[in-house]
């Protein structure tokens, strides 16, 4: 099986490590990973903030850039939901105003293609048990876009329980946001720290030595209250302990 | 809306104070988690609810596209069963009208069951100056009353209170209003219960006309129908001679049957109880049961041009059960009076900035007021997307667009203050929409990565103030992925 692989934005510039982790990962089950070039931003920044027609070259982009891909995998609920939710409103809209022309059909064409990781692994692969070896304590915060947006439910803490050495730790309000939320957490700062420190509390109240997530950007959120709280505790994404073995562990 | 709110506050300054009032925000967050567990409980016992939401937002929906049709209706049969409608374009005419059906009577004083759109209008406030006090006798709203504040919550008005607070203000202000609170009150809300069920009984005895709102009309039969918890609010509906309901000309339903659905999801979603504790229903007026004048105030006050816009008409469904409030992390913190309207939460932060416009600071920042977590949209009994309107509404904040204002298309141009963000998010876009500008620009902040700052300029700092920014990785994914291409194709593994 071919797919290609959506990195998205922030991880490609500033968290190549899970992007790394989805190649070895995916290779390991067997299946041919392509990254296209030409992707770049889904315009979820743009899009969420208000700037929906700065979004429309980039929701262009992106879907030339995976047209002909039976599955498109991305590390990412966010960016994910963003595609699948969103791409086809914004294609329908530029469209009605004049702007855009096929951005509806091929936005549409898209949004069925897109899967976020877990969802790839768990229902086209139909594997739970990847095979993966990480001997620490994790507890798993599910990320708004990938828990509501996309409907991930328990794949991805089926995924993890089934990694050998891993033992999960259930994360006390692990459904309330994080408070990130993009350009919230410069424009409501406080609220957004206040959530976030609230998200962090909780994550150390279970003792474990990671919290994990999906999506990176939620994660550099509370990665950095915890760095900035000198706390012992590390974010970390759910691929890369997915990609980790016993041969290959995470470094 | 009301004078009490004019002059608010941008959102982030509002909920920047509530964040650090530690009473404050223990008081909210004891309170939302209480009634947000039990709703997710009465909730999940009806097997049927997905069902009930979508047949509510239905009826809803169905009703704001034939809503002329089902107002004339309404208008037909409660003038047909003795009731007098009155039609309010906007607050001013809604409190002129009030105030003036209050004069005719001769009273100086009415008693108020709860209602939203008379907070909406500022109609206490109208009262007061033309000489009438206005009696709150829904028990939260009391407590906002006696001590000069403002409504927190939709259905809990007084969450941001504790009982000493309370105890303090019954003490200090009972005996201004009426009946003053007993000698050394203390805070047991048995006590506090008393104290306010003692100083509005006199109220409810003297009282000639009443003010009340109502959650639904019914256009088939004329009736109107409040859902509340005390049984104050039936007091007013029934003692005094004078009934004056001012109502949202949203709360139109067709008929009596589709109560059925409402009866069962706000409760529910409100109180989280499996039906509501009392439920008044009043139709015109009838010889020797109940107040002989009855008179129907339709407001609209910017629902007719909220109802023009085809995404942001969806607010209109809402049926005011506060569901979204209780489970919102940003209104858990910031508290219901950084919203600046008698609507706060998510339901405030879309349905203000229609029903006022996107003009005043306050109202341009409601939109950003949410990081859409979609824990609202949920847990809505009427399905509103509020996620999706508040979206909609930061387009019109920074892109500005065709609105309608009193009934007339017009095009706002954006906000002001956000001519740099506007130029970051093209600089943005187009560095994006470019992979090899893409590609540059990561290699350069790799080479810099060293020089990676502990606290940023300008808008970035509003992230450094309390998180430590990302290490910046080697090289991006985009050149790991090109290095291993290469050595593939050296290795003849690629062709």
């Amino acid at each position: 099986m071919r797919v290609a692989l959506f990195v998205t934005c922030v991880n490609d510039a500033l968290y190549p490590r899970t992007g790394i982790a989805v190649v070895r990962l995916l290779e390991r089950l067997g299946v041919t990973v392509d990254f296209p070039d030409a992707q770049s931003c889904c315009g979820q920044p743009q899009y969420n903030t208000g700037y929906r027609r700065e979004a429309e070259p980039l929701v262009r982009r992106t879907a030339e850039a995976f047209a002909g891909y039976e599955y498109v995998v991305t590390p990412s609920g966010s960016c994910a939901a963003m595609v699948r939710s969103h791409y086809p409103r914004i294609g329908r809209a530029a469209e009605s105003e004049g702007r855009g022309p096929a951005l509806a059909a091929l936005a549409e064409d898209l949004a069925p293609r897109v899967y976020e990781l877990t969802e790839f692994l768990v229902d086209v692969l139909g594997v739970t048990d990847v095979g993966a070896y990480f001997p620490h304590t994790v507890t798993y915060h599910p990320s708004c876009h990938g828990l509501r947006g996309l409907g991930l439910g328990d794949r991805p803490r089926r995924l993890l329980a089934a990694v050998r050495g891993l033992e999960l730790r259930e994360l006390p309000g692990a459904e309330e946001c994080c408070g990130f939320g993009g350009t919230f957490a410069v424009k409501n700062p406080d609220v957004s720290a206040a959530m976030g420190t609230d998200k962090t509390a909780h994550a150390l109240s279970t003792g474990a030595e990671v919290l994990c997530g999906a999506d990176n950007s939620c994660l550099a959120h509370l990665d950095g209250i915890l760095r900035r709280q000198g706390a012992p505790l590390r974010a970390l994404h759910l691929a890369e302990i997915l990609a980790a073995t016993e041969e290959e562990p995470l470094v | 809306m009301t004078g009490t709110y004019l002059g608010m506050p941008a959102f982030p300054d509002a909920a920047r104070e509530a964040v650090r009032d530690e009473v404050l925000r223990a008081n909210l967050r004891h309170a939302t988690h209480t009634i947000r567990d039990k709703r997710a409980r009465a909730v999940a016992e009806l097997e049927d609810w997905d069902r009930l939401r979508a047949a509510g937002k239905a009826v809803k929906d169905h009703t704001l596209a034939h809503l002329d049709r089902y107002l004339l209706q309404l208008e037909a049969a409660v003038t047909a069963a003795g009731g007098t409608v009155h039609w309010a374009a906007d607050a001013d005419e809604a409190n002129r009208i009030v105030t003036e059906l209050v004069r005719a009577t001769g009273e100086r004083e009415v008693v108020k069951v709860k209602s939203m759109a008379t907070q909406e209008i500022g109609l206490n406030e109208a009262l007061e100056a033309a000489g009438i006090a206005a009696y709150e006798t829904d028990l939260a709203e009391l407590i906002v009353q006696l001590g000069h504040d403002r409504p927190s919550h939709i259905l809990v008005p007084a969450i941001h209170r504790n009982r000493g607070e309370i105890r303090d203000i019954f003490a200090a202000e009972m005996g201004d209003w009426g009946r003053p609170a007993p000698e050394g009150l203390g805070d047991d809300p048995r006590e506090l219960a008393e104290a306010a069920r003692l100083h509005l009984r006199e109220k409810f005895l003297r009282a000639k006309v009443a003010v009340s709102g109502a959650n639904f009309m019914v256009a088939e039969t004329g009736t109107l129908v409040v859902f509340e918890s005390e049984g104050n609010g039936r007091m007013c509906l029934t003692l005094p001679e004078t009934l004056i309901s001012v109502v949202g000309i949203e709360k139109v339903i067709p008929t009596f049957r589709d109560l059925e659905i409402f009866l069962q999801t706000l409760p529910r979603s409100s109180t989280a109880e499996r039906m509501n504790p009392y439920t008044t229903m009043w139709t015109g007026t009838a010889d020797g049961d109940g107040p002989s004048v009855f008179h129907l105030v339709l407001l609209d006050n910017g629902r007719t041009d909220t109802l023009a816009d085809e995404v942001g008409r969806q607010a209109l469904r809402c049926i005011r059960c506060s569901a979204c409030l209780n489970v919102c992390p940003v209104y858990e913190r910031a508290g219901g009076h950084a919203y600046g309207s008698v609507y706060p939460g998510p339901i405030g932060a879309i349905l203000s900035p229609q029903l006022r416009g996107t003009g005043s600071e306050i109202d341009a920042t409601l939109p950003y007021a949410s990081t859409l977590c979609g824990a609202c949209y949920e847990v809505c009994p009427v399905a509103i997307d509020i996620p999706e309107v508040l979206v909609h509404l930061r387009e019109r904040v920074v892109q500005g667009g065709p609105v309608t204002r009193e009934g007339i298309r017009v095009r706002i141009r954006p906000a002001d203050g956000h001519t740099a963000e506007r130029a970051a998010m093209r600089a943005a876009r187009l560095l994006l929409d470019r992979p090899d500008a893409l590609r540059a620009g990561e290699r350069l902040l790799a080479r810099a990565r060293r020089l990676r700052p502990r606290r940023l300029p300008g808008p970035g700092r509003a992230w450094t103030d309390s998180r430590e920014l990302p290490e910046l990785p080697e090289r991006s994914f985009r050149d790991w992925w090109a290095a291993r291409e290469k050595a593939a194709r050296e290795k003849g593994a690629r062709p």
